[in-house]
């Protein structure tokens, strides 16, 4: 009468900590495809210039950055173009802080729909970076047009090969938003002053991202730190790329690179540990 | 006889009060300062004071859930019932994998899907068609599988015409019926149910309780049901599960389960209402107790609309003489907000009553043959008067419950809010 019973699911209190299910994930993967379609198509949808906002709001950026830091305060822009000099550090900023900021708040946002249905968590902060990152490539676009503009009003620009790196950036960007977000996102599930503190933080940590400066004009001592800030290297590799204007090392794009690994792997556990429970800390 | 598809083993919930975050750094700090350093009481442990049932040993902790075995054969539809708070919505938590259990396991055959309170996770933003692939893909559908189905189900909801209108523009109605219409087409090998049913118009309810008859007994799937709804329970489920403070009080039958859940002695009936003093009267009578009974006497918990119900009042005898005579002797019902629905009494029908002095005492049965209320609560005053002068009144006495059902025998369940009695009547064309 006692023959093993094949069983499909299996509930326990406690996994180890390593117990990521990525088949689950994967099958999952055409929840994914509708998240990053909500996100995007909900996100202008009733708004009078719709996609066009993509672009309005880096170039307003842009040219407030080029009335504050480069009219007003004299910042150095390396002798390029203010507007190239800007769009280029903005854009890539903008989707490293917004993945950021949303990622972040996952369990706060979803907590209705959390507590109600079982899919893996992951997908949330999964759509946000993908979603944002088509919003990037779109963005992208301004900054070709304007890059074009200044080529055929005569301004010298040095591109160069390590242009080709720009999916790896691109790569890093987005592992590093992924892991500090849903790392954050963890925590703000219980402490919820944390979300208004973080937001301090990003604010703050633009400042210590050469973007509205350029890293040469620092003193070396204060370049070595810089240079702990993982996103500093990804920044100044762009630039440097496009514009041929700026650091490149190496060893700092290998820091950033093996940072974002660890970081990732380290979030990837916590949140997988974070998920099953939190209904109950919420 | 037939295979297990779920196998619940010592599943407990346990949750534990003191650490239940205050979601505060600065709450926490506080609390592990005046706790740990000062050696007082901790500030915000005022969670335990209300949840005070199920305790164990000094009350930090609650067990939502206790020790639960259980094992559902497939294809079976198991309803499960109890009072709030009794551990339902936790069972089903567990099951869908919202949250882990403290101790024990559950195995189970096949896909799991819950059926969303409905709307749930609809974007008001999208169209009604998007909202449709994003929801099943919610619950776990491939974009294949909701293409296959996307017929029926626009089919079923009945919004054809507003399809790729966003669903902000949707009236409640519609909202509810497409999002039933997703969660039923779905085809998970155990469907979890959670009170979704007390939504939408009368006919499209009795819609979805046949596709859930559907669901369960024509295609062989095992359906696990929370409802507060006892006539769709009746309707569904064969076997029925009763919780009681987070364990299993009775399993079997549900027609069984529901009429022991019924007969169970609540708390409130056992509320002293004797020892009152918000009263006016002599006091030579003072009613104690009421006590609401099925048409054969058993003490049911609640009374679903349309049934036949007995009322119990218990007087207790103080100074009553033999020369006394009752003059009046009312029952009122009140709704929620205190308006008086109706009044029942001796001397609309002409009854004489007659209270021997000797007997300590005395009680009065009022027989409704068929209840008119409709669902819902509804509080109880009491009024006796004897030739002379007030004897005792008393208003807000007792609640009575009053659940929904199917009063006219259609299989038509009026609401809620649709009026608060019903009548038997007849509709005749001229």
């Amino acid at each position: 009468m006692k023959k093993e019973e094949v069983w499909d699911i299996n509930i326990q209190p406690k996994i180890s900590l390593f117990e990521v299910d990525f088949k689950e994930l994967w099958h999952y993967k055409d929840l994914l495809e509708m998240f990053v379609k909500r996100n995007i198509i909900t996100q202008y949808k009733q708004t009078i210039l719709g996609p066009l906002w993509f672009f309005i709001q880096p170039a307003l950026t842009t040219l407030m950055f080029m009335v504050v830091f480069g009219g007003i305060a004299h910042i150095s822009t390396d002798g390029l173009p203010q507007a190239l000099f800007y769009l280029a550090g903005i854009s890539l900023w903008n989707y490293f802080s917004d993945c950021l900021t949303r990622t972040s708040n996952t369990f706060n946002e979803n907590q209705l729909i959390f507590g109600k249905v079982y899919f893996p968590r992951l997908i949330v902060p999964l759509s946000v970076i993908i979603s944002n990152l088509v919003r990037f490539f779109i963005q992208m676009i301004l900054f070709i047009a304007v890059y074009i503009f200044f080529i055929l009003k005569g301004v010298v620009i040095h591109p160069n090969l390590y242009i080709l790196l720009i999916p790896f950036l691109i790569l890093i960007i987005s592992g590093l938003a992924l892991g500090f977000g849903i790392l954050i996102s963890s925590l703000t599930n219980k402490y919820r002053d944390l979300t208004i503190l973080f937001q301090f933080v990003i604010h703050l940590w633009m400042y210590a991202t050469p973007i509205i400066y350029p890293l040469s004009t620092m003193s070396p001592k204060r370049q070595w730190i810089m240079a702990l800030n993982p996103v500093t290297s990804i920044i100044e590799t762009f630039k440097y790329a496009t514009l041929g204007h700026g650091t490149f090392s190496l060893m700092q794009l290998g820091y950033s690179f093996v940072f974002m690994v660890v970081l990732l792997a380290i979030g990837i556990l916590v949140f997988n540990k974070i998920q099953r429970s939190f209904m109950d800390t919420v | 006889m037939s295979e297990t598809a779920i196998k619940f083993e010592n599943i407990s919930k346990e949750y534990r009060l003191g650490l239940v975050s205050t979601r505060t750094l600065s709450h926490d700090l506080n609390r592990w300062w005046q706790v740990n350093v000062r050696g007082k009481e901790d500030p915000y442990l005022k969670i335990g004071e209300v949840n005070d049932r199920a305790t164990k040993g000094n009350s930090e902790y609650v067990w939502a859930l206790r020790d639960i075995n259980l094992e559902v054969k497939k294809g079976d539809v198991l309803g499960i019932i109890g009072k709030n708070g009794a551990g339902k919505s936790t069972l089903l938590k567990i099951l869908s994998k919202v949250t882990t259990p403290s101790t024990g396991s559950i195995k189970a055959k096949g896909r799991i899907a819950s059926l969303l309170e409905v709307g749930t996770g609809f974007h008001p933003e999208m169209t009604g068609r998007e909202n449709i692939f994003m929801n099943g893909a919610i619950m776990g559908m491939t974009k294949a599988e909701i293409t296959r189905k996307l017929d029926e189900i626009v089919d079923f909801s009945g919004i054809e015409r507003y399809l790729d209108t966003p669903v902000k523009r949707y009236s409640s109605g519609m909202t509810v019926r497409l999002g039933f219409a997703i969660a039923a087409h779905l085809e998970p090998d155990i469907l979890v149910v959670d009170e979704v049913l007390a939504v939408g118009d009368a006919e499209f309810q009795k819609k979805a309780i046949g596709k859930m008859q559907d669901v369960s007994k024509g295609e062989g799937r095992t359906v696990l049901f929370v409802s507060h709804n006892m006539a769709s329970m009746q309707q569904l489920c064969k076997n029925g599960i009763l919780l009681k403070n987070g364990t299993i009080n009775l399993t079997g039958e549900m027609n069984k389960v529901i009429s022991y859940y019924q007969q169970q002695s609540s708390d409130l009936q056992l509320q002293d209402i004797g020892e009152r003093t918000d009263r006016q009267g002599n006091g030579k009578l003072r009613i104690k107790n009421v006590i609401v009974k099925d048409i054969s006497g058993n003490t049911i918990n609640s009374i679903i609309m349309g049934m036949a119900f007995r009322l119990k009042i218990v007087l207790q005898n103080n100074s009553w003489k033999e020369s006394d005579k009752i003059n009046e002797l009312s029952i009122g019902i009140n709704d929620e907000y205190g308006q008086r629905i109706l009044v029942m009494n001796n001397i609309f029908i002409n009854k004489k009553l007659h209270f021997n002095s000797s007997e300590k005492d005395i009680s009065v049965e009022f027989i409704i043959n068929k209840c008119p209320l409709n669902s819902g609560e509804y509080g109880l005053a009491f009024y006796l008067h004897d030739e002379f002068e007030l004897v005792d009144w008393i208003d807000n006495i007792f609640r009575l419950v009053i659940d929904e059902g199917d009063f006219y025998n259609t299989g038509k369940v009026n609401r809620k809010g649709l009026g608060k009695i019903l009548v038997d009547y007849e509709l005749v064309q001229n």
